[in-house]
């Protein structure tokens, strides 16, 4: 295998770096999120260098995504029952370049706050015309564009009367190891924001504003569907100069 | 202009709606020569297993390159059809996934180091916020492992040993690697 590798001590390579951001993304142990509890690690993590494996990643979509798969609405029988809506943004890095040809993976609840799944015995309907998984790819400005229906609001048992806010979930790889996320996005205004310890497992309260789409009137299509803007952020590829930034 | 980045939440109960795919256990296709089986069970911090998590894997390719851009060596197709570096897999209701994939190579670090080879892993369940992310070494690189920097990083022999997938007896090309996110056996975990 030593062949393969290039003459690497008489030079070095130069890798991107990726911004490491603290505060932003919830701490793995929240107990107000009761499933964390036996689930989160207790160790510290272990820093691990960003080297070849953690700066490359899979740039796969070509092939996997089919235009229809973007439209929830479509694909069964009938059409769904509910609120039909426009999701769309770009993906962008915090340097704000665009993350083009990149795979966005969504699911979510029906209209009613009903998943379609085996585990999910919420007493409201199903929909026959909803399974509720749709993927994207973002075009060469990293915009993406999903069809679908507003999901619900529904019941789990964290706590007395614990309700989620209406959200769909979304899972993106960007172009590293480094920049893969799932998160949910959630609607203006929801009534259930200030309760879920999942929305506020976020320690910093404007970047859990940044999970909320705003509604738009300019996406809203007359006679037919409301519209949705949400930008998705992934971590920015910068020199190593923003790493005393991201210490400070 | 920088931007505040999007906070992670967690997959919830239903991943299996959107994330799995068909194929998506087989870095390589099934059958392809020189395969290898990476199979074990996620575990809870009282050693139950997690039937609702997603294991997936990222890994340079047997002679140790990425089809990526951003591998400053240049993006290198691999010379075995069909293999992709990435693998997902759900776990069943014994908290059991499997991937199968080729070994990858050693990597060149940015100064003159060399990676043992490994995988990268990530793993994606309800009751995790974030994604946790760790790596799979293989027990049958016991000379690249010993010179590997971030084994190295580790020093509790047991906390580092965590990270290393062992071959099941007999059968040398299939290997096991659970992960315990809590309790005393817990794996390591990276910060990324």
């Amino acid at each position: 295998m030593t062949a393969n590798l290039p003459s690497a001590a008489s030079g070095s390579l130069a890798l991107p770096h990726y911004q490491r951001v603290g505060g932003v993304h919830p701490p793995l142990d929240s107990p107000a999120y009761r499933s964390s509890v036996l689930r989160a690690p207790k160790q510290p993590l272990v820093p691990l260098p960003q080297w070849l494996t953690e700066v490359t990643g899979p740039l796969l979509g070509v092939g996997r995504v089919d235009a229809a798969d973007a439209d929830l609405t479509t694909g069964h029988a009938g059409e769904p029952v509910g609120e039909r809506i426009i999701v769309t943004g770009r993906v962008l890095d915090s340097d704000g370049r665009p993350v083009p040809d990149t795979v966005i993976e969504i699911w979510q609840a029906n209209a009613s706050g009903r998943y379609a799944h085996p585990v999910d015995n919420h007493p409201a309907p199903l929909d026959p015309n909803f399974t509720g998984a749709g993927r994207c790819l973002t075009d060469s400005q990293g915009r993406y564009r999903f069809v679908t229906i507003k999901p619900g609001a529904y019941p789990w048992r964290n706590h007395h009367n614990a309700w989620r806010p209406a959200h769909i979930h979304f899972s993106l790889f960007g172009r590293a190891f480094t920049q893969r996320l799932v998160t949910q996005m959630y609607f203006p205004a929801d009534p259930l924001f200030g309760l879920d310890p999942i929305f506020n497992s976020i320690p910093d309260p404007q970047a859990r504003t940044r999970l909320i789409a705003s509604f738009d009137i300019e996406v809203t299509e007359p006679d037919w569907a409301l519209g949705f803007s949400w930008d998705i952020v992934l971590r920015g590829r910068n020199a190593t100069v923003f790493e005393s930034e991201a210490n400070s | 202009m920088t931007h505040g980045i999007t906070p992670a939440q967690t997959v919830g109960p239903f991943l299996a709606i959107g994330l799995p795919w068909a194929d998506g256990p087989f870095v390589v296709p099934a059958g392809t020569p020189g395969a290898i089986v990476i199979t074990g069970q996620v575990f809870d911090g009282v050693g139950d297993p997690l039937p609702d998590a997603l294991v997936e894997t990222w890994q340079a390719d047997p002679a140790g390159r990425f089809s990526h851009p951003d591998d400053p060596r240049g993006a290198a197709a691999c010379a075995v059809a069909g293999f992709r570096g990435f693998g997902r897999c759900p776990t069943d209701a014994l908290g059991q996934y499997r991937i199968v994939t080729l070994r990858p190579g050693p990597l060149p670090g940015p100064d003159g180091e060399t990676e043992a080879p490994h995988i990268d892993v990530s793993v994606f369940a309800r009751g995790l916020l974030d994604r946790v992310v760790t790596r799979i070494y293989l027990s049958d690189e016991a000379q690249a492992n010993a010179a590997d920097p971030v084994l190295a990083s580790i020093a509790d022999p047991f906390r580092r040993s965590t990270l290393i997938a062992v071959a099941e007896p007999g059968s040398p090309d299939e290997f096991r690697f659970d992960v315990r996110l809590q309790g005393e056996r817990e794996t390591v975990f990276f910060d990324v």
